[in-house]
């Protein structure tokens, strides 16, 4: 049981919740740029929050299914397709063996998730299935998916995608698209840009003269090209330290801001480095960073200084969105 | 020292490395991973200090993460054994070939030491990891020769070759990858530091003691 890849996209890879418990042996976690987006996508399906599911970047994949599969498809706003007709996001869409989907470009957001029901069961390695570019390991050997790929399903995929989408209360049966009259809110979309994102000081802060304090949380930052998956290159003001200083290499957070010696920060995303010896300026609050996640290259972010009770507060706000969402799901799979 | 990390992590940092604070450090690990907390996803000690990682969604994470983290902290440094010794010692074959060694002349130059006393000064040390970080596997040994400190290079490589051995300051690296680096290259390791499909994956554990062996082109190819 598999999909197979016909065009792979720009950037598409397996990822699960992520690669856990092994930092202290430099092991990077990797998982999903945007985890909401992959929650909300694994629990249309009818799975376990974090199972694997393919992350697709910026420009979008043409697959094709060999096996009855329930589908869904979360997070970036994807321009998608089924025979030629919209294909909607966010929500269960039971696809037929043969069946062709093709993606095209995120119109708002930039990744998305595409889960099928059971996961996709590439073997995890180091208990986890999410690929790690870099060391080439973890789901499909290592690698970006490619043209001619295929990408193992369970076993009983065909079966339980069948079974699942039968639980659905709101089943909207048409001949040409099976899916269901709702759909589960896009949660992490950047709104208009420059988007605000919050975050506190980081513990080298004190570190960087005044003007740079201020150009950190004043200006507006552009994402640049060479960002990726490890960390956001941000393009803006130079941000000066007041004393020249080495730091001996410490570890690292996802939603640090590190300054290297050029002074152009780096927001370090899923891949990042488990320790690094640049200060950190920053970190971001961890409710925002699914959201900064969404920005394309080219895309503007502001930071708004918030403190950790603050950022507690917004990681509330979020979980209670979330599970909301969850909620209603999980509603529709009981009636 | 205890410092804030974003709200999805907490950091205790000392001032520098220190071998007892660096082992005391490891055996506070230790105690804390057997704790199990189920919100705590990583526990990293680093050279001079040590990260809680933890799941910012998790149902069960309190409210007071930062209090939480301070008395976890103190109480598992007080079941802690005294300092981390993994009982191990990792042989490392080093080729210190300038075929393989590029920064041996400027290292030379710098430390006015030969080629032969500086592979000496290398192997004949006492050598210990301090911290694994960086990339999966990529270990910071501390215990290199003073005479050998030399600082990190002002122009970093693009990428360091895998395998190279390199030097800064008071520390070796060994690169499991092919990764940007600034440290100066003084030999190469047959080794696969990292692989994830031996168990254990890592070539390399915190508190594991390493010994350098110098080998010949000829043996380094046997070897790999």
């Amino acid at each position: 049981m598999s999909l197979r890849i016909i065009r792979p996209g720009l950037l598409s890879t397996v990822q699960d919740r992520g690669r856990y418990g092994l930092q202290h042996l430099g092991v990077v976690t990797c998982g999903p740029m945007d985890p909401v987006a992959l929650e909300l996508a694994n629990a249309l399906v009818g799975n376990r929050s974090g199972e694997a599911a393919i992350e697709i970047t910026v420009l979008g994949p043409e697959i094709e299914f060999e096996c009855d599969v329930l589908i869904a498809i979360c997070g970036a706003q994807f321009d998608a397709t089924l025979a030629g007709r919209a294909l909607p996001l966010n929500r269960p869409v039971f696809m037929e063996k043969k069946s062709k989907l093709r993606t095209g470009r995120a119109l708002v957001g930039s990744r998305a998730y595409l889960a099928v029901a059971g996961g996709i069961a590439t073997l995890p390695v180091l208990g986890s299935r999410s690929t790690y570019l870099p060391a080439r390991f973890g789901g499909l050997e290592g690698r970006l998916l490619r043209a001619g790929d295929h990408l193992p399903l369970i076993e009983n995929v065909s079966s339980l995608s069948l079974q699942r989408y039968k639980k659905l209360g709101s089943r909207k049966d048409m001949a040409d698209l099976r899916t269901v009259s709702w759909s589960a809110p896009a949660l992490t979309l950047p709104e208009r840009e420059p988007i605000v994102i919050h975050a506190m000081e980081g513990r080298h802060y004190a570190h960087f003269d005044a003007a740079a304090q201020r150009a950190f949380f004043e200006a507006t930052w552009r994402v640049s090209l060479d960002s990726n998956r490890m960390g956001f290159r941000l393009a803006g003001p130079v941000l000066a330290r007041a004393e020249a200083f080495e730091i001996l290499s410490e570890p690292a957070c996802l939603g640090t801001v590190q300054v290297p010696a050029n002074g152009l920060p780096i927001a370090l995303m899923a891949d990042h480095q488990t320790t690094g010896g640049y200060p950190k300026i920053a970190e971001i609050a961890a409710a925002d960073v699914p959201r900064l996640a969404q920005l394309s290259p080219g895309g503007t972010v502001q930071f708004a200084r918030c403190t950790l009770e603050q950022a507690r507060e917004l990681r509330r706000a979020l979980r209670q969105r979330v599970d909301a969402a969850l909620r209603s799901l999980a509603w529709d799979y009981q009636s | 020292v205890y410092a804030e990390f974003g709200d999805t992590g907490r950091t205790a940092a000392g001032g520098g490395v220190d071998l007892e604070l660096n082992r005391s450090l490891q055996a506070l690990a230790v105690a804390i991973r057997v704790r199990a907390v189920p919100w705590i996803r990583d526990v990293v000690p680093a050279l001079c200090g040590i990260a809680l990682h933890f799941d910012p969604f998790h149902p069960q994470l309190p409210d007071s993460v930062l209090e939480y983290c301070r008395e976890l902290l103190q109480e598992s440094f007080k079941s802690a054994s005294k300092f981390e010794d993994s009982g191990r010692t990792v042989e490392v074959p080093v080729c210190y070939d300038p075929f393989f060694a590029a920064d041996l002349d400027e290292v030379s130059a710098a430390t006015k030491l030969s080629a032969q006393n500086i592979q000496k000064l290398h192997t004949s040390a006492k050598h210990w990891v301090l911290m694994v970080g960086f990339s999966p596997g990529q270990p910071y040994i501390g215990g290199l020769d003073a005479k050998l400190s030399v600082p990190r290079r002002a122009t970093p490589r693009t990428r360091m070759p895998m395998g190279a051995v390199a030097i800064a300051n008071a520390q070796t690296a060994v690169y499991p990858y092919e990764t940007p680096g600034g440290w100066s290259i003084i030999g190469r390791t047959p080794l696969t530091v990292f692989d994830p499909a031996r168990d254990p994956a890592s070539l390399f554990a915190p508190g594991d003691r390493v010994r350098f062996i110098s080998v010949s082109r000829d043996e380094f190819e046997r070897l790999k």
